[in-house]
């Protein structure tokens, strides 16, 4: 028999979320090593196209057609799909370390009793049960923890697997939605989108930081510029976000959003711990300050010390002219 | 209205003095702590709230007995009254546990909102508000970024991040709401409000005031810690410190050898 892995799937414009795609690969690392399987799940009010994204990397997905996703919370609905699937066998729960699927793995909890490993930055599978790695206590800590149980829930954090699809492509499965949701779903009344947000900031190949240094809120423009010539997204320190500059929804950091871009382009980022934790998971870290002597020297792979508002638009007009050139 | 705020004492992450138990779980007694930063955020929009509405503004915490301490800084910003869950039984209880104290102390208060952290930094699961949310039956509005409740109507509306900015959700009350560092920065305690905390009543439960079955026997957690050691360093990069134009260069090469551009 061996374990039931159990996947998340959660969409976003209607395409699977990216992180979710490396939740799958590991789920399907960790059953394969437990000589177990592995089911996805996928609730949406049209969850077809996202579920057969999701079928890339599983050998078999449950897609359930919930209407009621369209103007209700999600985390209610899904959470009840997932624990109906618990009825019929599934032994572990892996979910994106994303705010709905912190939602479920929750509601999970609460409803089965179940232990939780939260933000897995990695795992294996061990004897009878999951180890998973994790930074706690601000990223000045890793932890190795396991389940005591047959059962439990797993958070994951952006890179904790490089999303690798199956050999083949799994079958996908149409169900019907509980007739309950998990726990009583809130309204959605209205989806607000706020200027810059086009591309979120987890799902960003580049992502260009405004931090104290830029001085205020006509310093991002300089921020703006940099990431669109870099194909990139916005983001913002905690220092900016407090002070007004720009809307919470671009902060990175623990308290914000976890970012692992293939680059981080730093602009007056000092680099507290807080901040860090958020990105620095990222492939490659580029960081414009004045001070050689601020923490982000520690983990940058270039740092350039100057004003970023002498060498942000040199590097702008240096990218331009490479680019026609 | 009345709105209980959980709060959570943490190491305070500016001390540097965190550290671990021979089981490996965080020492409690070790750091100097402060009021977990995201139930900072929900306390202040609790006291704002009940500033228009009326009513009261209680905490709840589940911690060891020298929790009091932090639970005064807590009451000194204008909360009424605290409820202390502390048992020797809870010491270094697993998530499961933490939701079902925290759930059964929260059924035994009433109230219109429970509001809480979106996450702790110690811990950093954020899920507690969720499994309470879960054991009590109550709708989830979890990274509030605004919170107007509707005493009249009984019915609240949060704005929750999102993405792409916020979805406007609004669920009937009681309600279970998560907050972030976006709904405001807290007040710092008065003068005046650190002296009426000192009288201010915090009443100390056990498992036993809260009824059985709350935790497993001699500590039995659903998860254990193996190991713990220091995150990887990165490798030291290289500094940095021609003039603008050769620094652009420079970065710009970097970035053509990464295939970013």
């Amino acid at each position: 028999m061996g374990p039931v892995l159990l996947v998340i799937g959660e969409a976003a414009d209607g395409h699977l979320v990216k992180l979710c795609a490396e939740v799958a690969t590991l789920a399907r690392t960790l059953a394969e090593a437990a000589g177990g399987s592995v089911v996805g799940l996928v609730v949406d009010a049209a969850p077809d196209a996202v579920a057969a994204e999701l079928a890339a990397y599983l050998p078999r997905v449950v897609a359930v057609t919930a209407p009621a996703t369209a103007d209700e919370t999600w985390a209610a609905h899904a959470a009840a799909s997932a624990r109906g699937l618990v009825d019929e066998g599934v032994t572990h729960v892996l979910a994106a370390a994303t705010l709905d699927g912190r939602d479920v793995a929750g509601i999970l909890v609460g409803l089965l009793d179940w232990g939780l490993l939260a933000n897995a930055a990695g795992a294996t599978w061990d004897g009878d049960a999951p180890v998973v790695e994790a930074m706690v206590l601000a990223g000045k800590a890793v932890t190795r923890s396991t389940l005591t149980g047959p059962t439990g829930i797993i958070t994951v954090h952006p890179g904790a697997a490089t999303a690798t699809e199956a050999a083949a492509a799994g079958t996908v499965e149409a169900r019907d939605p509980e007739a309950v949701p998990a726990v009583p779903a809130a309204v959605i009344i209205d989806r607000v989108a706020e200027a810059g947000a086009e591309v979120s900031l987890e799902e960003a190949r580049v992502v260009v930081v405004g931090g104290r240094g830029v001085g205020g809120p006509e310093g991002f423009a300089l921020v703006d510029e940099l990431a669109g010539l870099l194909g990139g997204v916005t983001g913002a320190s905690r220092a900016s976000v407090d002070a007004g500059w720009i809307p919470y929804a671009r902060q990175v950091g623990q308290t914000g959003k976890i970012v692992r871009p293939a680059l981080y382009l730093g602009l007056g980022v000092s680099g507290a711990m807080q901040h860090r934790v958020g990105m620095q998971g990222s492939e490659s870290i580029v960081v414009i300050n004045k001070d050689p002597d601020a923490p982000m020297a520690e983990i940058a792979d270039l740092f350039v010390v100057g004003d970023l508002f002498e060498v942000g638009p040199a590097l702008a007009d240096e990218i331009r002219s490479r680019r026609g050139g | 209205m009345r709105i209980l705020v959980l709060t959570k004492p943490v190491p305070d992450p500016a001390a540097n003095a965190e550290r671990l138990g021979a089981d490996l779980r965080l020492d409690r007694a070790a750091s100097p702590t402060v009021v977990n930063g995201n139930d900072e955020y929900a306390l202040e929009a609790a006291l704002q709230l009940v500033e228009v509405h009326g009513g009261e503004v209680a905490i709840l915490t589940m911690a060891p007995p020298n929790a009091i301490e932090t639970m005064r800084k807590a009451l000194a910003m204008g909360a009424l009254r605290g409820v202390l869950v502390t048992d020797p039984a809870l010491a270094g209880a697993d998530l499961p546990t933490t939701v079902r104290v925290l759930a059964a102390a929260a059924a035994a208060e009433s109230f219109d909102l429970l509001l809480a952290g979106l996450d702790t930094s110690d811990g950093t699961g954020g899920a507690v508000a969720a499994g309470i949310a879960a054991r009590l039956g109550l709708p989830l509005l979890s990274a509030a970024a605004r919170i107007e409740p509707d005493p009249a109507a009984g019915r609240v509306r949060v704005r929750r991040l999102s993405a792409r900015g916020y979805d406007l959700l609004e669920a009937p009350m009681p309600a279970v709401i998560s907050g972030t560092q976006a709904l405001g920065t807290p007040r710092y305690p008065s003068l005046k409000g650190i002296m009426a905390a000192r009288s201010r009543p915090i009443v100390t439960k056990t498992l036993a005031d809260l009824g059985p079955g709350l935790a497993p026997e001699g500590g039995a957690w659903s998860s254990r810690v193996l190991g713990v050691e220091k995150p990887p360093s990165r490798a030291a990069g290289r500094m940095i410190t021609v003039p603008a134009a050769e620094a652009a260069r420079e970065v710009a090469d970097y970035f053509v050898e990464r295939r970013l551009i």
